[in-house]
């Protein structure tokens, strides 16, 4: 067991998603980096999508109540186990009775405490996600609370403490901005029928993440976009990381939370391995946007799937675990 | 006015890396739809393919893992779409109370602006005719309803609101819909109904389904 002493934010149990319920309008949620999500699991030997607690950049301290492994990925938020440093993408071992305590994020934005063992809420639909609109998943459905206690898997991961290399080393873009974060972007089915100053602003504007920004979406500050021609489209489906223009008005990024369907312009897709940068840039920050094509994209991906191999070959190699200590199931 | 465009031939897109939207060609109505529904069934049984998800008049194809020929996938969903045949869904009717306009229902003025009818005429039209549910879909058990009669057809607000409460009856472009649960809409609120949607411990967790007829029932028009 996990006990939840002060969540000063929007902490909630987050895994990789809920996949297969778009036909009755639930959506993914899931980790907002399931980057760090795969690492904190990876470090534990857990299965790669097991459930953690997502901390969103606001202080946090709980109190483990049984001898555990675990490990801290995303954000680093100065971190300290009984008064000591906990560093991030670090694996370290809790005494029963020892207190984590998390700050204000100092890099990054979203903070990921996973367990050896994985979070073992109830899975509803299949996820221990947190599904905050429809009140269900995760903790009771709702963002965690003083006094929450959550229980955790069989594990037997041993006391070991070491780390991997963070992911903004190991994946850099090659001739990233200064002022912003870069993701890269397919233009969409609507891209063409943007005006052309419109689509010239969408790659040129260092964007800011306007403030009213949440898990279901971040939206944009900059110039707005504008349709050579309005069009009325017919609501479809929608994956994270699609950007729409509504009309004249503020892009928006749809993201974990994001509904599973509508029907604004799409002017570009954010590539799923670049998903993770959006998720650990503040509100407020800066966001560049840089076209790709198909092939760029999947290389992207290539590159983020080969980074997660050497991380398991890595573990494996060093033997920290025998092979038998597995977490349970996402 | 602004009308909805209507694809000339199948068009499939691409949506990031690991899925495609299929737009169905033609007019928005319910002959497209119940082939749509029939796609969603062939295609559910493709290798590799996580979920077929019915939009209006489209389908949204996620895949396990990234297209490393988006091209084939192009060509097979066309292929298929050729070879669906309508799909026959037994309906089932549910009647829903709404209270049009007052606090629950607050677009009922600007919808009577826009289209230049009184409030009472919108909503004899609104509640004058049966939807049916061609999609689930946006939040847990919301169904998208069609279609609007034309006198109706606004597109949809340029800023989402915020948030609007569950049970508020909307209308966007040729669409229109309950709320199930509390949440932003860039859509217009001109009602409110007490009917509850989806139980997420129920079995099956959403009261609607694609196929069922809906009629909207006015209970009160509050200024």
């Amino acid at each position: 067991m996990i006990e939840i002493l002060d969540p000063a934010g929007h902490a909630s149990v987050q895994d990789a998603g809920r996949l297969g319920w778009r036909h009755i309008g639930v959506g993914r949620s899931g980790a907002m980096d399931t980057l760090a999500l795969t690492t904190a699991n990876l470090l534990l030997g857990n299965a790669p999508g097991a459930a953690a607690i997502e901390i969103p950049g606001a202080p946090m301290r709980l109190r483990f109540l049984v001898d555990t492994a675990f490990a801290l990925a995303g954000a680093d938020a100065g971190a300290r186990l009984a008064g000591r440093p906990a560093p991030t993408d670090w694996r370290d071992f809790a005494r029963a009775g020892e207190e984590l305590e998390l700050g204000h994020a100092r890099r990054g934005v979203f903070s990921y405490v996973a367990v050896a063992g994985g979070i073992d809420t109830p899975p509803a639909l299949g996820s221990r996600s947190t599904h905050l609109r429809g009140g269900f998943g995760g903790f009771e459905g709702r963002l965690l609370a003083p006094g929450d206690r959550l229980p955790i898997g069989a594990s037997g991961a041993g006391a070991h403490a070491f780390g991997v290399v963070a992911p903004e080393a190991a994946l850099p873009i090659e001739g990233a901005a200064d002022d912003a974060t870069t993701v890269r972007v397919l233009p969409a089915a609507e891209y063409e029928a943007f005006a052309p100053q419109s689509r010239e602003a969408f790659w040129t504007t260092a964007w800011r993440i306007s403030g009213q920004s949440n898990r279901a979406g971040y939206r944009l500050i900059g110039p707005t976009l504008d349709l050579a021609h309005p069009i009325e489209m017919r609501s479809h489906g929608l994956v994270p990381g699609v950007i729409q223009g509504p009309a004249g008005g503020q892009p928006i990024i749809q993201l974990a939370d994001a509904y599973t369907a509508g029907g604004y312009p799409k002017i570009g897709v954010v590539i799923e391995p670049d998903l993770w940068r959006i998720a650990q840039t503040p509100l407020g920050g800066r966001l560049r946007f840089r076209r790709c094509d198909h092939a760029e994209a999947l290389a992207a991906h290539d590159a983020l799937e080969a980074h997660l191999a050497r991380i398991r070959i890595w573990i494996a190699t060093c033997g920290f675990d025998a092979p038998a200590a597995r977490g349970s199931a996402a | 006015m602004q009308r909805d465009r209507a694809r000339e031939a199948p068009h499939v897109s691409p949506m990031g890396l690991g899925a495609v939207l299929f737009e169905a060609p033609g007019a928005f109505d319910l002959a497209a739809q119940r082939r749509v529904w029939a796609l969603a069934r062939a295609v559910e049984a493709w290798p590799g393919v996580v979920e077929a998800a019915p939009g209006m008049t489209n389908l949204l194809v996620s895949f396990d893992a990234p297209l490393r020929d988006p091209g084939a996938v192009e060509r097979a969903l066309i292929a298929a779409w050729d070879a669906a045949a309508p799909l026959d869904v037994e309906p089932r009717r549910f009647e829903l109370p709404v209270v049009y306009g007052g606090e629950g229902g607050p677009d009922l003025d600007h919808m009577a602006r826009e289209t230049g009818l009184t409030r009472d005429e919108v909503v004899a039209i609104h509640a004058g005719r049966d939807y049916t549910v061609f999609a689930l879909g946006s939040h847990p058990g919301y169904g998208y309803l069609g279609v609007v009669d034309p006198r109706l057809f606004i597109p949809r607000r340029q800023t989402p609101r915020v948030s609007v409460p569950a049970g508020s009856v909307s209308i966007g472009g040729w669409q229109t819909g309950a709320s199930a649960s509390d949440g932003p809409s860039g859509w217009h609120t001109i009602g409110h109904t007490s009917q509850r949607f989806f139980d997420p411990g129920g079995s099956p967790p959403a009261l609607l389904r694609p196929g069922d007829v809906i009629r909207f029932v006015a209970t009160a028009i509050l200024p």
